[in-house]
């Protein structure tokens, strides 16, 4: 790990101007993946900024009836907190289905939304990288590709957003609330908040330098059949190979997005249309253009078959 | 020989191996960093209560806490595995919750209060989950057992608490401690020697329930 200078920020302003201050700053929250990546000289940050005692842990009711989650609260209370599991509930079933109880503990909002890809070659610093090293190539690209994207990509990275979490939150419409150095706020859809990154694949979100997200807002509750499906190769502790959070209505009518296979949680309004045809109908418009590879090509059916059996337990459930 | 005198021949003779491919492999100026590099590596004070007990040292920034506990508070029972949050050989409990203590810095938690394996219990007075593992055998090698004692205390504790898990058929509902619950929640400790299902008997035991 490369040395670094650190300090603890005294309010959200102040932290996103510090940073804002120092090429090759960083916040620090939970530091899993951060400290991870630091290890392995991939992220070399000059400077931490700790936001850990930003009194940013609270989950709110917000007056038009929904909730406002705080940038630190952590991904254990987060998903068990009661108004989360009675009315969004896929958003608790994305989160303790994944990492480990040890990482949820630690790991907070706002962190789980920054976490960064795990394309095998982005980890290994011998192989070229447009994500790590702009410029350098891309090893995924006619390497080892099973795990990897098939919408969305480019022919500078073909990487995927690894989480659970922002799955659910695509599904749920979810705003992403942060502070500007200059101490003014955004308030971002998720949507717009994850890059289809086409040949600068070392931006992953639509953050400025220094901008620091504050909270997570959720409308109000839809009601609906909440489900998350996840399809690992193992049974704990894997990152999704496909995932679908799904919000299903009695009529037939719903919300749905897919995990592990694109540069962000990939959700195609139009396609939600087809949703009483079935998961074949929804499958064909949400892939529409997929550049599968031959390692993952596997993953277009998979998101059929992920899709028509989130629909059948649906279905049970009503 | 007894266990103690076997312990620190063992390490002396890390330690003497360690030192020796230093001196062959290195010339004498690469083994010492400049001056100006060692005075330009940042150092923060840390205040920690480990195992109750209050300390404070002046620590490099990049000093994670797994090894701030090991290296400086020298409690070594708390290992080293993958240092990547894979294994969960590093787990200890900060403020009563379970954490991976090789992705988190030790500056990070100035004031907590952490509680390894060594404040859990004492050879003369186990605790509950240690006294378990050794009845149920829930280990071959060892060198996952703190990180899996440390987390199967947090574990029954999260189930009493009603944190949700992903095999809960209802997640508004709370859940109980049964082997299906117990394996999910632990997946985040690794044992290469295959200890996973005395590990299970060790704590269904602990929880009263059988497994």
């Amino acid at each position: 790990m490369k040395a670094f200078t650190y300090e603890r920020a005294e309010s959200p302003a102040a932290a996103a101007a510090a940073v804002a201050a120092r090429p090759g700053a960083k916040f620090i929250a939970g530091g899993t993946n951060l400290l991870d990546l630091m290890k392995l000289q991939i992220e070399e940050p000059v400077h931490l900024v700790d936001v850990n005692r930003l009194a940013l842990d609270k989950i709110e009711p917000t007056p038009d009836g929904g909730l406002r989650i705080g940038a630190l609260v952590r991904n254990t209370d987060l998903a068990a907190d009661e108004r989360v599991r009675r009315d969004y509930g896929v958003l608790t079933r994305a989160i303790v289905a994944g990492a480990s109880g040890q990482l949820r503990n630690k790991a907070t909002t706002a962190g789980n939304l920054l976490q960064r890809t795990r394309c095998p070659y982005f980890y290994d610093t011998n192989q070229p990288c447009n994500k790590r090293k702009p410029g350098s190539g891309c090893a995924a690209i006619g390497g080892y590709s099973r795990q990897l994207g098939i919408i969305g990509t480019s022919d500078a990275c073909i990487a995927t957003y690894p989480g659970d979490m922002a799955v659910a939150m695509r599904v749920l419409d979810a705003t992403v609330e942060t502070v500007q150095p200059s101490g003014s706020t955004r308030h971002i859809p998720i949507a717009d908040f994850h890059r289809v990154w086409g040949d600068t694949p070392h931006i992953d979100t639509n953050l400025q330098p220094g901008e620091l997200i504050t909270a997570v807002t959720l409308p109000k509750p839809v009601g609906g059949t909440h489900i998350y499906h996840k399809v690992r190769d193992r049974a704990s502790y894997a990152y999704a190979l496909v995932s679908v959070a799904a919000i299903l209505q009695r009529d037939g009518s719903g919300h749905v997005a897919i995990g592990g296979i694109a540069p962000k949680p990939w959700r195609v309004e139009a396609a939600e249309a087809a949703l009483p045809q079935g998961a074949k109908a929804v499958a064909t418009r949400l892939l529409a253009g997929a550049r599968p590879r031959p390692d993952n090509a596997f993953k277009v059916p998979l998101v059929e078959r992920t899709l028509a059996a989130v629909i059948a337990q649906a279905k049970d459930a009503a | 020989m007894s266990q103690n005198e076997f312990q620190l021949s063992r390490r002396g003779v890390i330690a003497a191996g360690t030192v020796g491919v230093a001196a062959t492999a290195l010339p004498a100026e690469a083994a010492t960093p400049p001056l100006q590099d060692r005075a330009m590596t940042p150092t923060m004070p840390v205040t920690l209560k480990v195992n109750g007990r209050t300390s404070r040292l002046d620590l490099d920034t990049r000093t994670t806490l797994l090894d701030a506990l090991r290296e400086h508070w020298k409690l070594t029972g708390t290992k080293k595995g993958c240092d990547h949050g894979q294994c969960g050989a590093c787990t200890v409990l900060v403020d009563g919750r379970r954490i991976n203590s090789c992705l988190t810095l030790a500056v990070m938690h100035d004031g907590d209060e952490i509680t390894t394996i060594e404040g859990l219990g004492k050879p003369d007075d186990l605790h509950p989950m240690q006294a378990a593992f050794i009845k149920h055998d829930g280990y071959q090698c060892g060198y996952c057992t703190p990180g899996q004692i440390c987390s199967a205390v947090a574990v029954l504790d999260e189930i009493k608490r009603g944190v949700p898990s992903h095999v809960q058929a209802d997640i508004t509902a709370g859940a109980s401690p049964t082997a299906v619950e117990m394996r999910e929640r632990m997946s985040g400790n690794i044992c290469r020697c295959g200890a996973y299902s005395n590990i299970i008997d060790a704590m269904s035991e602990v929880a009263g329930t059988k497994a």
